[in-house]
């Protein structure tokens, strides 16, 4: 008990640390080719997202650059629509300044006008992907919708996270009448029918981004606190947790130091999955109108808008916030099925 | 000859071209035959290639697993039939039980419907005359009332009667090989015993074999007819059990044999594996080895530190709707633990010792009596007071495999309690500390930064000892610890604790079903039944003269290893 060990050997001994958990699950998750490739699809979508957020891309997307309705560049520009010929007037002129009272006005606003400099604004007649009625820039518009929609989507899921681990812990760990009164209250919360809840609250906040976020995260934490209390449940009667207990740990390190890493990959698959399901949430309630405000922009209020353009045919805006929903959405559902299977202990077989 | 097997290998494919061998090594395999009407045993510890031999015969191994070498059954080469064929096979020819029975039972089909499936499927009974056998079967296997039995679900009977329904379902198409693999390794003493003369009964009246695997030799010597001791993948001995018992030619079996507690002879330390090769080398280069240690005789004046006075713990069983009934787990425990002794506490599953275990911690609230630890009772503490007494009084549990936090390095999991209680002055002196203890506990210092799973169960149990050491604790309540471990690596722990009293007057509450294992350890025995003491007395007299029934029972479900009468 004496014998001090040498520094050299301590040093080499703290060097030898074992792949832990998430090593051993990045190891799995690197093997996985469709899970590798739905991260790099996702991480392009983050790195858009940072562009757009720091103002590099997408910032100008309420400009009215192009012609109204213009279509993308690959299909041309419209062709000019014919114009029905006037009927020229057929008898003689008449001078009509006797009876104008502004006539001689004319020449003074003309030399008064001739102090400014006017231009003319070319409109685009075609834009990379299209633009809508008032000929913004669809891509633009995108990409500042994708960073207002996948926004709402990961707030809103960790709030809802946050919500759910924390009342599923204490439910769980505790049962009793903390349990009995959370059971209550996720009984009264799963009673109501979810999208007449999200109404509910939608009518109270009114609209905007954070308003969006709290109404998904408040109607959308049941799913995590029932699973997080039944994780709780399972892992507070285990062994190593008694064990915890009978060196001393307190309620709070057993629950969030000892539970909370063993049951994390639950959460963190739920979690990808609610963000799945709040992006898609978020689509239907700004196509309702009860998602952001009129100045932004998301998927949502963007599928709105296509509603009257597809019958005069203009289908790109529809097309492109359609196509990159179903890309994230697709990229992002199977990321988290991929970190799964690479987390799920189950799978590891016998170690 | 039933069953032959010839230079078996068996390797399972980890990916990358990783291959690892399980059974066989090298070029040399594994070979032996299982004749007609006989039990053949299979010892060894855990990682020694038994199972897998075992579950070879069948192919139940998993996809990833090569079979090199041949089985042959009745003159055909297993290794190279179909799936069709093999599930053919399987429960008719050659039929297996496991160790865990609960596992092994499906939960939500009666019993009934359960053994009627076989009967069905390879018999071609009606659902009627599979019925009627089934419950015939039952009645074989020592059910009592199998009429009513049949309609019970498995999580209505105990843990003996569901290895017994299993028995019941492996005999359902009359095999001519049982395969028993551990079957009463998750049991009670008594239980298991009543398992292996059931086996052994069964054997004679359907003229089958019977391939045992077990890590218990002492175990095997009772039942088996031929003996292969296996480990490390490969053989070492095999003979016919008297031999290997009056005569064991390898090193290895010899030190199995002596490692296993018994109750005739009781020495102060254990021999354990390692110690057994390294002595009889010396033995063979003609160097004296050191004289066995008799136990020194302990202080029976020492001062007491714990006193436990009328301990009873109920629990409320809800009845009808508002009905509540009260379950007595423990009643009226009473006993004093001295400095440097161990009260040993024995009994069957249910009888309420791992209870009283716990409502002595505080870890099940108490519903009557006292604990008097340093002159305070400890169930009347409050929770700030309680936090310096769990320091002196520790728990070590049973299963080593689930009392460590799995995402936590051995390092976190010794340096937490000291965190805790503030004991070290940094970090770094703590670490020290959790450092010296490994080393203590018979672990070396590359096992700080490794996670529990990579360690066996015997290392995990060493280190829930070194968090236990952390804090200088007095008193240790060992629960079942070494119930789940091969006996050598019992064996091995067994001493340690021994150890590890002699250098810092520990008092330690060991709870076991094993009475053996409890006699080597313990100076006071408590034997318990249905949450009463039904008998207290020291060891040497518990052994000598018991006075109760229960008590000589348990003495004598105690496997004995071979006896040339018996």
């Amino acid at each position: 008990m004496s014998a001090v060990l040498p520094a050299s050997t301590a040093l080499e001994d703290t060097q030898q640390k074992s792949e832990g958990v998430w090593h051993a699950a990045w190891r799995r998750f690197k093997a996985d080719r469709v899970g590798l490739v739905s991260l790099c699809i996702v991480l392009a979508f983050l790195l858009m997202i940072i562009l757009s957020v720091t103002g590099l891309i997408g910032s100008k997307w309420q400009d009215e650059v192009g012609v109204p309705n213009a279509p993308p560049t690959f299909i041309g520009p419209k062709p000019a629509a014919e114009m029905g010929a006037i009927q020229s007037p057929k008898g003689p002129n008449v001078d009509l300044s006797d009876v104008d009272p502004l006539a001689p006005r004319y020449a003074e606003w003309d030399e008064k006008a001739k102090q400014f400099a006017t231009t003319e604004t070319v409109k685009l007649e075609t834009l990379p992907l299209g633009g809508d009625r008032l000929g913004r820039d669809v891509l633009a518009k995108t990409i500042k919708g994708t960073e207002i929609s996948v926004f709402v989507g990961v707030a809103a899921a960790l709030v809802a996270t946050f919500i759910g681990t924390l009342l599923g812990a204490y439910g769980g760990f505790f049962g009793g009448k903390i349990g009995d009164f959370l059971e209550w209250l996720y009984n009264v919360f799963e009673s109501i029918p979810n999208i007449l809840l999200i109404f509910a609250f939608a009518a109270v906040l009114g609209r905007g981004v954070e308003s969006v976020v709290i109404i998904l995260a408040l109607t959308g934490w049941t799913g995590m606190y029932r699973q997080v209390r039944a994780e709780f449940i399972k892992h507070g009667s285990r062994e190593y947790v008694r064990s915890a207990e009978a060196i001393g740990a307190s309620n709070f390190s057993r629950m969030f130091r000892h539970i909370l890493p063993n049951v994390s990959h639950v959460i963190l698959v739920r979690t990808s999955l609610l963000t799945v399901g709040f992006i898609k949430v978020e689509v239907i309630l700004s196509y309702l109108g009860l998602g952001v405000r009129v100045d932004q922009v998301s998927w949502g209020t963007m599928l709105a808008e296509a509603q009257s353009e597809l019958i005069l045919g203009h289908w790109w805006q529809l097309a492109t916030a359609t196509l990159f929903m179903a890309v994230f959405v697709t990229a992002f559902s199977l990321m988290a099925d991929a970190l799964r299977d690479a987390l799920d202990p189950k799978l590891r077989g016998l170690e | 000859m039933l069953l032959s097997i010839k230079d078996l290998k068996v390797a399972f494919r980890m990916g990358k071209g990783v291959v690892a061998e399980a059974v066989g090594r090298g070029n040399s395999g594994v070979s032996f035959d299982i004749p007609e009407n006989s039990t053949l045993a299979l010892v060894g510890e855990s990682g020694s290639g038994k199972s897998v031999t075992a579950m070879s015969v069948l192919n139940l191994l998993p996809d990833n697993a090569v079979r090199t070498g041949a089985i042959t059954w009745q003159g055909q080469n297993l290794l190279t039939k179909s799936l069709r064929e093999m599930q053919a096979m399987r429960g008719k020819e050659i039929a297996c039980v496991f160790q865990d029975p609960m596992s092994s039972l499906n939960p939500v089909f009666a019993v009934g419907d359960q053994l009627c499936e076989p009967l069905m499927k390879h018999l071609g009974l009606s659902a009627r005359q599979a019925w009627k056998r089934a419950e015939e079967l039952l009645g074989e296997v020592g059910i009592p009332d199998p009429t009513r039995r049949m309609k019970s679900y498995p999580h209505e009977m105990s843990g003996g009667q569901q290895q017994r329904v299993m028995i019941a379902m492996a005999l359902a198409c009359e095999p001519k090989l049982l395969i028993a693999d551990e079957p009463t390794t998750a049991l009670d003493v008594t239980i298991q015993r009543q398992i292996i003369e059931l086996l052994g009964k069964l054997k004679t009246t359907h003229q089958m074999s019977v391939l045992f695997i077990s890590h218990d030799l002492g175990l095997v010597g009772e039942i088996a007819d031929h003996v292969v001791v296996m480990r490390h993948g490969l053989i070492r001995e095999q003979g016919p059990v008297a031999r290997i018992f009056a005569d064991p030619h390898d090193d290895y079996t010899r030190a199995l044999l002596a490692c296993r507690p018994s109750l005739d002879v009781n020495p102060a330390r254990l021999m354990v594996i390692d110690d057994h090769i390294s002595a009889a080398r010396a033995a063979a280069a003609g160097e004296a080895t050191a004289a066995e240690v008799q136990a020194k005789p302990k202080d029976a004046n020492a001062p007491v530190v714990l006193e436990v006075r009328g301990l009873a713990k109920s629990f409320w069983l809800k009845q009808g709707v508002f009905g509540k009934r009260e379950f007595k787990a423990v009643q009226n425990v009473n006993f004093k633990l001295r400095r440097g002794h161990t009260l040993g506490v024995v009994g069957e599953s249910g009888s309420g010792k791992t209870t009283m275990g716990l409502t002595l911690l505080r870890l099940h609230e108490p519903t009557a009596g006292e604990v008097i630890f340093d002159g305070k009772n400890l169930l009347t503490l409050s929770a700030a007071e309680r936090l310096p007494m769990r320091r002196r009084i520790q728990v070590v549990f049973q299963n080593p495999y689930a009392s460590l936090n799995p995402r936590f390095t051995i390092g976190q999991t010794l340096i937490e309690p000291m965190t805790i209680h503030g004991i070290g002055k940094d970090t770094a002196e703590r670490e020290q500390r959790a450092r010296v203890l490994l080393e203590k506990v018979g672990l070396d210092g590359r096992a700080f930064g490794k996670y529990p799973h990579e360690f066996s169960g015997g290392q995990r149990q060493r280190v829930a000892i070194a968090r236990c050491l952390t804090l200088n604790p007095e008193v240790m309540v060992l629960d079942e610890a070494v119930s789940a471990l091969d006996v050598s690596v019992q064996a091995q722990v067994l001493n340690l604790l021994k150890d590890l009293q002699d250098e810092f007057g520990l008092s330690y509450v060991f709870i076991s079903h094993d009475l053996a294992v409890v006699r080597f350890i313990s100076d006071e025995v408590l034997v318990m039944k249905d949450g009463v003491v039904v008998e207290q007395a020291s060891a040497a007299e518990i052994l000598a003269a018991p006075k109760q029934d229960y008590t000589k029972r348990l003495l004598a479900a105690i496997p004995r290893g071979y006896r040339a009468a018996a």
